[in-house]
């Protein structure tokens, strides 16, 4: 068992998924079930491999500094849960 | 009673002066109508895929190169995850860990005489978030257009490696932003405005027992949005903190927002609980990879910075260290002056007028340099009409403020207002004789020997001639006069 229970209802809030008692078990045991396929590959020694961030040999992919016409203020609203006066809604939010 | 020394971090966010935002080609222009600078890119639609912009990163490597930061090789971006709706992602684009852009870099600072050099952890390029307004009923509302613009953030390092150094108090603080400032914008990647929050800078502040290796809890500082705000943040906090401390009380880790009306600091949120932002290395962006004679190239390619104008101020032109300093903290004051010593070769005066009347004039009227009315050549025309003898020292601080408030030229304001020097003893005389004729006691006084009343005559006759005679001259025609008078 690699996380338990409370890590999975840690993740789960992290990713604001309301998950049932039911649902965390199920889950605890596939997350679970899934870190062992990577335990298993930990094994292999990796001392003399540089860490890898991408898996695609492809680097310095640039656009140009370039200003090109935004959206229309009603096409970039259109997919707003709510808005008003030409801003989205959100509920109200502590300053911070 | 226990001391405690202060420990101070900054944390400086600079937004860079690109054409269009970060991932995206919408303009990073200020202001615009709320969300009319959006696309599907920066509003995290599905299917959108971010590609950098070029310019943002050859802006980071010039200022990392410009604070003396090694550049990382190989540089990759991650996604810092949270749900605060200030981005639409999910996620913002930043870089953590050990591939930022710049690494190990540092700014040197002067404070009171000492010289130190303000050891730089990390520069690093990341995204902008976007602007919480006004809050309706139930609801906040979110303006996206500064969602996406390239933010460039700069991080000191507490402790610094041997031979750096680290903040230690508000006022290092203080001259840290302005020479950081300074830098920023001799390269032209930022435009160094702190009111309308371009460059912002978040210091985290403790206090540990003098003798203590170990840091004490620190706070954050928000809303410093000027450099006085910085100085008096920063001061307010260490004072606060002390007393807490004093008290036998502990120092909460939280975020502390800065009022400037009420002059004080005041709980935000507390940073008890480390958020997790679950970093990754962003999948969709490929990696910077940057070769040595690429950044040598640009390295090579850097204007004059600051601390190099400040050397050759102080060397060819023998101006003093402080005020070189002062004339080096912006770009546009530096090249008024630059303009002024082409001009009228006379270094030292240039410098005089500007640190004394244009500074003052500056500051009681909140006005920028580059804003001002006042040339180069306005101020040169004038040192040459104090040469000529046509105006005194002190009808020229007269001149000057007309120059300064209206952007007339000296001649003209002189001739205006007639304030040309008396140089005619013809029209001298007269004014002399009446001063004579009306301070029998004094001229006694002056002829028995007491030659310090003569300064009084002299007052007086300056104040007839509003200022204008000829300070010698007045001297010579009042001793001949007087003499005449035994
Ligand atoms: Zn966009």
């Amino acid at each position: 068992m690699i996380l338990s229970r409370e890590d999975v209802s840690q993740v789960a809030f992290l990713a604001r998924l309301e998950l049932t008692d039911e649902e965390k078990d199920k889950l605890t045991g596939h997350i679970n079930n899934l870190l062992q396929h990577f335990a298993k590959l930990q094994e292999l020694d990796t001392d003399a491999v540089e860490p890898t961030s991408h898996v695609i040999p492809v680097e310095n992919v640039f656009r140009e500094d370039k200003a090109r016409p935004s959206l229309p203020p009603q096409d970039v609203l259109a997919n707003a849960p709510e808005s008003q006066d030409d801003c989205f809604a959100v509920p109200r939010i502590v300053e911070t | 009673m226990q001391e405690y020394e202060p420990i101070i971090g900054m944390e400086v966010h600079a937004e860079l002066l690109t054409e269009s935002k970060m991932f995206c080609g919408c303009t990073a222009e200020f202001g615009g109508e709320p969300n009319t600078r959006c696309c599907p890119v920066c509003l995290g639609l599905p299917g959108s895929l971010p590609v950098i912009n070029v310019k943002a990163v050859q802006y980071v490597v010039k200022a990392a190169l410009a604070l003396n930061c090694s550049i990382t090789p190989n540089s990759i971006f991650h996604r810092k995850n949270y749900f605060y709706p200030d981005l639409p992602k999910g996620y913002q684009i930043s870089q953590y860990g050990d591939t930022p852009i710049g690494q190990h870099g540092w700014v040197q600072i002067t404070v009171n005489g000492a010289t130190k050099k303000i050891a730089i952890r990390r520069v690093h390029l990341e995204e902008d978030t976007g602007k919480l307004l006004h809050v309706e009923g139930d609801r906040s509302h979110i303006d996206y257009n500064r969602g996406g613009v390239p933010l460039m953030e700069i991080v000191t390092q507490n402790p610094p490696p041997p031979g750096l150094d680290q903040i230690q108090s508000a006022e290092e603080a203080k001259e840290y932003l302005v020479r950081l400032r300074a830098i920023l914008t001799y390269i032209g990647v930022n435009d160094g405005k702190l009111e309308e929050g371009s460059l912002r800078c978040e210091p985290n502040i403790s206090l540990r027992p003098v003798g203590q290796i170990e840091f004490g809890v620190k706070t954050e500082l928000k809303n410093l949005n000027s450099f006085r705000a910085v100085l008096r943040g920063i001061e307010y906090e260490l004072e606060r903190q002390e007393k807490v401390l004093l008290k036998g009380g502990k120092i909460v880790h939280e975020t502390r927002r800065w009022d400037d009306v009420r002059g004080a600091t005041a709980s935000m949120r507390s940073k008890e609980f480390e958020q997790e932002y679950r970093y990754f290395p962003e999948p969709d962006l490929t990696p910077l990879r940057f070769d040595a004679q690429w950044v040598e190239e640009q390295r090579k390619a850097l204007p004059e910075l600051p601390d190099q104008r400040k050397r050759r101020f102080i060397e060819e032109l023998g101006i003093p260290e402080y005020d070189a300093e002062i004339l080096t903290d912006s770009r546009p004051m530096a090249e008024f002056f630059e303009e002024a010593v082409k001009l009228s070769a006379d270094a030292k005066s240039v410098s005089n007028w500007m640190m004394g009347d244009l500074l003052r004039l500056l500051n009681a009227t909140g006005t920028e340099m580059e804003q001002s009315k006042l040339t180069p050549s306005h101020l040169t025309e004038m040192l040459n009409l104090i040469g000529k003898g046509t105006i005194s020292g002190k009808i020229a601080k007269t001149v000057f403020e007309e120059m300064f408030g209206t952007g007339r030229r000296a001649s003209e304001i002189v001739e205006k207002l007639g304030l040309t020097q008396i140089t005619d003893e013809s029209e001298l005389i007269p004014i002399i004789n009446q001063v004579l004729d009306e301070n029998p006691r004094i001229v006694q006084d002056v002829l028995g020997g007491k030659d310090k009343s003569l300064a009084f005559l002299v007052g007086q006759t300056m104040r007839y001639t509003k200022g204008r005679a000829n300070p010698p001259l007045v001297n010579r025609l009042l001793r001949e006069r007087l003499e005449s008078r035994r």
